[in-house]
């Protein structure tokens, strides 16, 4: 095996919980759970077994499993043991296993960077994994099993086919031009195959990029001074993210909450009042900057009767219908696509639809992959490449951008930089996945 | 006994070649062959270059090596090929006469003071424990050296086959080296079988040539060697003709008795040469197949009919040429067949062609598993170099696949291995925009003179070269000159350039270029042509260096690597990377697998 340490870590959340999964990775596995159970069990037949502690002392009767090497998740030999969740229980088995010679605590991320050095993942699937173990909605849940099972892999793999079959065909004519079978290239065919694979790329560059599953769709709650913003996203947080008081001008800076509402990822932006007179140096900062804040972000509600700032996606609103009456507010009923009481929480489930439905336009399509950066930023390099084949009319030429549409393919998959991603990768994971 | 420096066993492409450099270095060399007259030999068609070739050619000459001026002596016909293509992928090539190619060939190997020719056969390799130390003759001498070239092309293990009959050989009417095949074998090292054909060759006499279509020799006078200031020969012209449905129907009747499907040989061929039963069995929807005839020289009658390689019997061949137009009267003088040969797998050896298993013993040419002459002088160049850098304790001699198509094919051949013989293709090298046939002295000019192996005559030639080029880069930057359209100032080679002007027809206009080196005024052309992406491919060739600086030691255990996959042990078993980088060029290794062994080396090295 690659390594000569084994590596253990509680696999599953914090407990207390129902079950506690801690995973053992590496050449001292096996002998670690006899240690443990005294006991040896078959590889791949899971068994009620009793963890004793030193003393002799049951510490808890788990279910155990044994996954012999290479053919595991790690590629190493692994144990896991199902635990009753309790804090006790698994504090006394970790503490047993870091009594044992050749263990340790993993490091984060540590699991998945044996499973990738021992060629059991793709970069891909690293990647994919990694973000499958930090989803918290169902969403990014679906969006990370995508690629944790390859299917990026394979678009890849048959994008990276047909850009090969489209250089053998460049090939062909200029190391074989002597043939009659091969003749001179048709330059305007490989510029057509180079525009349809180029248009395929696109489609999926089109796609939203999946920041917006990761990090969540950012709403920003923009309006005058005191319309009652920052009580509409308590309301939605449903606990006291931001500072609420009579006064206007509380909220100088941004606020953001991050918030799961239906299987999908928010992040809720409170603002700073807009107004135009404002003497407070500060307060025009909290101005100035809520208004970028409503430009950048992905679905903008708008509280009040004054017109929003120009956004693509504006739901109005007219709050605190629990308090307001008269002309002024029949007009902003009127101009309002919901009417909302956070207090009462009238309005509120139509306010989330309303969100939501807005959201599933910004949201990769169910059972589409979205592209993270790194993916994006490559995959358009590959189109970038095809763009200038498509411009070159010297086939020497065009062959050699389509050697870079093939190098970028490589780095999609790792071939290249592999120490760089590394580091930003495995950085990301947190401990025992 | 006799003591050398370098023994070379074969007087081909290859072994000339290794002779020749390892005496230019300053070894003393014994050139070991059945027969002296049979140097330099050309054993299939009569040809010198070509796509990817050609690049070799000028290569193996940029090492002041034998092939390209031999090619210019004996050249009756000249074509470029790709000349309507970039200059990179241009490739020259000669059809030469067989006589004057081996006598060139023989001539500048008597010239070599440091080479010594045997006649006879090797018998068989002398070790001291491991390492090489010389040869036993079948008659008994002994020649001892502390480095052995292995260059014998077919002649391990030949067999011919022709119809029916076959019979042991490397050559028609030569004797095969059999005992020296066992005993490589013995040795434990891999040994394949691949297989190669031939055509038969036709009398020019009863051949109908006012019915074909000509193809003359190139106009413009470039030659295979910078160094060759005119064509020598009178050129001959070649014909065009086409295989027809009638040729096709007689091969067809004829397949049973074909040794390629009678399962006589199942040995793989080449899939860019098949023979013509190959070619009919398997596009049997093309309706005609092309065939040049190439003259095989000025003294001969011989034709070599380039298309139709073949082992049908030869009752068959007969009726097959006779059903080609222009052919219909033409006599075969000697039939076309097929050699099924011994081959080492090329993984066994590293970097320099030496057997990793053997110190001493370096393999090149056909015998690990290449075709081609200019294959053969290249990897004989390489192997040589090496040979005598081991045999006088001077550092091994590299040759890096980001400046040379010979640091191409020796990377391929050792990471890769062989499924098929191997050709030389400009597909093969990722920066073949920077590795042009007409730059190879410039590429490889300051490599040679480090490697030893330049002649004093070559050394002056080369600094001529040099301030040639200088003097048209002098021109070419420093003439401004203006463009109509908006009043920018730019350099002449930029405006030459974008009005698509060639250098060397600028002359009337800028009569400072009409004085300089017509070869000097291309190679600056090309390399401002493609300016931008030989600077991108600079780029990407630093970046990729981190890794080829990374070395694998000889004994790393590649299966202590956790989850490398058995397919992929065993190729990086077969081909023991020297280099991160080279490991990373081996077919079917993932990232994953190159990270895991990065992470293992780190760890090794702390």
């Amino acid at each position: 095996m690659g390594h000569d340490d084994t590596i253990f870590a509680l696999s599953s959340g914090a407990p207390p919980a129902a079950i506690a999964v801690v995973r053992i990775s590496g050449p001292a596995a096996t002998e670690a759970l006899n240690d443990l159970i005294g006991m040896d069990i078959p590889a791949r037949s899971p068994r009620v077994v009793t963890v004793k502690g030193t003393q002799g002392n049951i510490i808890d009767r788990p279910l155990a499993l044994r996954f012999a090497g290479p053919a595991s998740a790690t590629g190493e030999d692994v144990v896991e043991l199902h635990l009753h969740g309790g804090r006790a229980v698994v504090d006394a088995v970790l503490a047993r296993l870091g009594e044992l010679d050749g263990l340790r605590q993993a490091e984060p991320g540590e699991f998945t960077r044996r499973a990738f050095e021992n060629g059991r993942l793709d970069l891909l699937e690293a990647e994919g994994l990694a973000d499958l173990l930090a989803a918290e909605t169902e969403t990014q849940r679906r969006q990370a099993m995508g690629f944790a099972s390859g299917g990026v892999s394979q678009a890849v793999a048959a994008w990276q086919d047909e850009c090969l079959t489209i250089a053998a065909r460049i090939e062909a004519a200029i190391d074989f031009s002597d043939e009659d079978d091969v003749g001179d290239a048709d330059v305007a065919a490989i510029h057509m195959a180079c525009a349809a694979l180029a248009a395929k790329l696109a489609a999926w560059l089109d796609r939203p990029p999946a920041e917006r599953l990761r990090d969540g769709i950012t709403v920003a709650i923009a309006g005058p001074p005191n319309a009652g913003k920052s009580t509409l996203l308590n309301a939605i947080a449903q606990r006291e993210a931001a500072i609420t008081a009579p006064t206007a001008g509380t909220t100088r800076d941004i606020v953001e909450v991050p918030v799961a509402i239906g299987g999908i990822a928010y992040r809720f932006a409170d603002t700073a009042g807009l107004r135009d007179d404002s003497d407070d140096a500060v307060e025009a900062i909290g101005i100035a900057r809520a208004l970028a804040a409503a430009a950048e972000a992905d679905i903008l509600v708008w509280l009040g009767s004054d017109d929003p700032p120009t956004h693509s996606a504006t739901i109005r609103i007219a709050a605190q219908a629990d308090r307001r009456s008269g002309v002024e507010w029949d007009m902003a009923v009127d101009a309002a696509d919901v009417v909302v009481s956070a207090l009462t929480g009238e309005g509120m489930a139509a306010l989330l639809d309303a969100i939501a439905g807005r959201a599933r336009d910004l949201l990769p399509r169910e059972g589409d992959v979205a592209l993270n950066r790194r993916q994006r930023d490559t995959l358009a390099d590959v189109a970038a490449a095809l763009d200038d084949a498509q411009c070159a009319r010297d086939l020497l030429i065009v062959a050699e951008h389509l050697r870079s549409a093939m190098s970028a393919f490589d780095r999609l998959t790792g071939r290249a930089r592999t120490e760089d991603m590394l580091d930003a990768l495995f950085g990301r994971f947190c401990i025992g996945k | 006994m006799d003591n050398f420096d370098v023994i070379v066993v074969g007087g081909g492409h290859a072994g000339c070649e290794a002779a020749a450099v390892a005496a230019r270095i300053g070894a003393r060399v014994a050139l070991v062959t059945f027969s002296r007259e049979t140097i330099g030999a050309m054993s299939c068609n009569p040809a010198i270059g070509g796509l990817g070739k050609g690049h070799l050619v000028r290569e193996v000459d940029a090492y002041d090596g034998l092939i390209a001026r031999a090619a210019d002596a004996a050249a009756i016909h000249y074509r470029m090929l790709n000349m309507s293509k970039g200059a990179a992928v241009r490739g020259p090539r000669v059809q030469a006469d067989r006589v004057l190619f081996a006598a060139a060939i023989q001539a500048m190997i008597a010239r070599e003071a440091n080479i010594t020719v045997i006649e006879g056969e090797a018998e068989a390799l002398t070790l001291d424990d491991d390492a090489v130390s010389g040869l036993v003759m079948a008659d008994g001498r002994l020649l001892s050296a502390p480095a052995v070239v292995l260059a014998a092309g077919t002649f391990l293990g030949g067999r011919l086959y022709r119809g029916e009959w076959s019979g042991a050989g490397g050559r028609t009417g030569e004797r095969a080296a059999t005992a020296l095949g066992k005993q490589l074998r013995d040795l434990g090292l891999p040994v394949a079988r691949l297989k190669t054909g031939t055509p038969p060759r036709l009398d020019g006499r009863t051949i109908d040539w006012a019915a074909l279509v000509r193809q003359e020799s190139d106009a413009d006078p470039w030659t295979m060697a910078p160094e060759t200031r005119a064509r020598r020969n009178p050129q001959l012209f070649c014909a065009i003709t086409r295989t027809n449905e009638a040729t096709h129907e007689i091969v067809r009747g004829g397949l049973d008795r074909s040794p390629l499907f009678s399962g006589a040989i199942d040995a793989k061929g080449p899939r860019y040469c098949p023979s013509i039963e190959d070619k009919i069995h398997r596009f049997a929807d093309r309706d005609g197949h092309q065939i040049f005839l190439e003259p095989e020289g000025l003294a001969t009658h011989l034709v070599y009919p380039n298309g139709i390689s073949t082992s049908l019997p030869d009752d068959v061949q007969r009726a097959m040429i006779n059903s080609i137009a222009g052919l219909e009267g033409a006599e075969i003088a000697v039939p076309g067949y097929a050699v099924e040969y011994d081959h080492v797998d090329p993984r066994c050896l590293d970097r320099r062609l030496g057997v990793r298993a053997i110190p001493g013993l370096f393999c090149a040419g056909q015998i690990i598993g290449t075709t081609g002459y200019e294959e053969a002088a290249a990897l004989g160049l390489a192997a040589g170099a090496n040979a005598a850098a081991t045999a006088l304790g001077r550092d091994a001699v590299h040759f890096d696949r980001t400046t040379s198509y010979l640091g191409v094919m020796i990377d391929d051949l050792i990471l890769q291995g062989v499924s098929e013989p191997y050709r030389m293709l400009t597909a093969r090298a990722e920066y073949r925009l920077r590795l042009r046939a007409d730059n190879a002295w410039t590429r490889l000019g300051e490599h040679a003179e480090a490697v030893g192996c330049l002649s004093e005559r070559r050394l002056d030639a080369l600094a001529a070269h040099r301030t040639a080029l200088t003097e048209v880069a002098t021109l070419i930057d420093g003439v401004a000159a203006t463009s109509s359209r908006n009043g920018e100032r730019r350099s002449l080679g930029d405006a030459l350039i974008q009005q698509d002007i060639a250098f060397r027809d600028a002359g009337d206009d800028h009569p400072a270029l009409a004085a300089c080196d017509p070869v000097a005024l291309d190679e600056i052309e090309s390399d401002l042509r493609y300016g931008p992406y030989l600077a991108r491919q600079e780029a990407e060739i630093r970046a990729l260096a981190a890794n080829e600086r990374i070395a694998i030691p000889d004994d790393f255990d590649f299966a202590g690597v956790g989850g490398l996959s058995n397919e992929m042990i065993e190729r990086l078993d077969a081909a023991r990377p020297e280099t991160l980088g080279m490991m990373g060029r081996i077919a079917g290794i993932t990232p994953a697998a190159l990270t895991a062994v990065l992470v293992r080396l780190r760890r090794v090295a702390a």
